[in-house]
């Protein structure tokens, strides 16, 4: 795709089903704006996100994958977020380390009453990813040009 | 040699153990392939000697589901990946007898030739430190021992055993270089660079699936790169996406478990340095949740699979 001005990222949002989707929601609701590319997918804990999900939307075209989560210790099932914390510090470390630039991930902990925090996030998140134009690393891992 | 031999065909024949897992020779010198004996005669094919890298740990979860005890030969690193497979519940320890053979770093095969020797025949053992002398067809050659060891080897961890029944020959310490020294090299590269680096390396890979086949913590009963769907028996062809992100998922799914054996690079028959990738994770689980040694122990709880409540975020800068 060619980078114009108005080039716009695809950015994959993971929405923990109990306070993240909610807080999108509450954004919704009370009219904060963010970005229309932000595809929310909603997952039941932020800890239901396997590796695999970040790397096929990556794959599948996404310039920009964020995680969204209850704060640590809010979680519904206690625990999760801590488990998908440790996780995603790996895998985006590990995604920095093969040359896809940090600024492409990111997790963020919102509460469902965080509404304008949501908003905040996701509109520095598509500024942070804009900057860095689309992502065509991953797929081309294996393929020389 | 001749000791492993003699103990081995003790034990075969007072019925201790009913069969021998050890190396056996293979097409080259250079090449000794692990192999199952079962009969006290048959124990003339086996050979030990300064090629046999091969980890035999791994092995143990097939041995363990036959009749009867197994004689497993496993090298101090080896150990380390014999028990974590014990700690994974995925080998009886009670079906195993274990004689930890000494080590004094191995050789690889493969750099013989990068070091202008070809057509190996024969070769002398000596230890770490010293001058390998190869016998090739076109005569007697030599080369530093130490430029024709395995990667692991100049990692190497140490010449303890962390589980044995018996120890048979001595063993030494063969570092002579920095584990991370190269992860950090790459850390410090411009992201272009850093990919730059990456896709010279995995554009080499086939897809062979020989660093999954051989790592010892590879080993789940159904393997996410062998079904496109899940509880489906076939051995399918992978999707376009498994074939590109194979490499980073493999590592994944042993973060944490992986002893960095190095068994992944020495099988690649391209030469990627895939070692790399386990030393990535390895490295970032020592810097943020404590020092890890996989398999070290039997008790210590896996960095993936405990938390605490103040761990860093996730986030290079962050992290």
């Amino acid at each position: 795709m060619p980078v114009t001005e108005n080039w716009k990222p695809t950015i994959v949002a993971f929405c923990c089903n109990w306070c993240s989707y909610a807080g999108a929601d509450l954004a919704g609701s009370s009219r904060l704006a963010y970005p229309a590319d932000v595809k929310i997918i909603k997952v039941p804990c932020s800890c239901r996100v396997n590796p695999m999900f970040v790397l096929r939307a990556f794959e599948k075209g996404a310039d920009g994958v964020i995680l969204c989560g209850c704060h640590p210790g809010d979680c519904h099932y206690s625990t999760g977020n801590y488990y998908a914390r440790r996780r995603m510090t790996l895998l985006f470390s590990m995604l920095d380390y093969l040359g896809i630039e940090d600024g492409r991930t990111r997790v963020e902990w919102v509460s469902a009453a965080e509404g304008v925090k949501f908003s905040e996030t996701m509109n520095s998140f598509v500024e942070t990813v804009r900057a860095l134009g689309p992502s065509v690393r991953l797929g081309d891992l294996r393929c020389k040009n | 040699m001749q000791e492993l031999i003699v103990k081995a065909r003790q034990l075969l024949e007072s019925g201790e153990v009913s069969r021998v897992l050890g190396w056996k020779k293979g097409e080259f010198e250079y090449d000794p392939e692990p192999a199952f004996f079962e009969t006290a005669e048959s124990l003339d094919g086996f050979v030990y000697n300064g090629f046999c890298g091969a980890n035999l740990s791994k092995y143990m979860i097939e041995a363990g589901k036959k009749e009867g005890k197994t004689l497993v030969f496993l090298k101090p690193c080896d150990s380390y990946s014999y028990n974590q497979l014990l700690r994974e519940h995925r080998v009886d320890r009670e079906k195993a007898y274990i004689i930890g053979v000494g080590c004094k770093g191995k050789l690889s095969g493969n750099k013989l030739p990068f070091e202008g020797i070809l057509k190996v025949t024969g070769a002398d053992y000596p230890d770490a430190q010293q001058t390998l002398t190869v016998q090739t067809l076109y005569g007697t050659e030599t080369v530093a021992y130490q430029d024709a060891m395995l990667e692991r080897c100049h990692v190497c961890k140490g010449k303890e055993h962390v589980v044995y029944d018996e120890l048979l020959g001595e063993s030494c310490d063969t570092v002579d270089a920095d584990r991370f020294a190269e992860v950090e090299r790459i850390e410090a590269m411009s992201p272009a660079e850093k990919f730059a680096f990456f896709q010279e390396e995995l554009s080499k890979c086939i897809r062979c699936n020989a660093c999954r086949n051989v790592c010892p913590a590879c080993s789940c009963r159904k393997c996410v790169f062998d079904s496109t769907a899940f509880d489906s028996a076939q051995k399918a062809n992978t999707t376009p996406f498994e074939e590109k992100m194979f490499h980073i998922i493999r590592a994944f799914h042993v973060a944490g478990r992986c002893t960095d054996c190095g068994e992944c690079s020495r099988v690649c028959p391209q030469g990627i340095p895939l070692h790399l990738f386990n030393r990535k994770f390895i490295k970032d689980i020592n810097a943020l949740y404590g020092e890890y040694q996989a398999g070290s122990d039997l008790e210590s709880k896996a960095p993936l699979t405990s938390f605490t409540t103040d761990d860093a975020e996730p986030g290079v800068g962050r992290g």
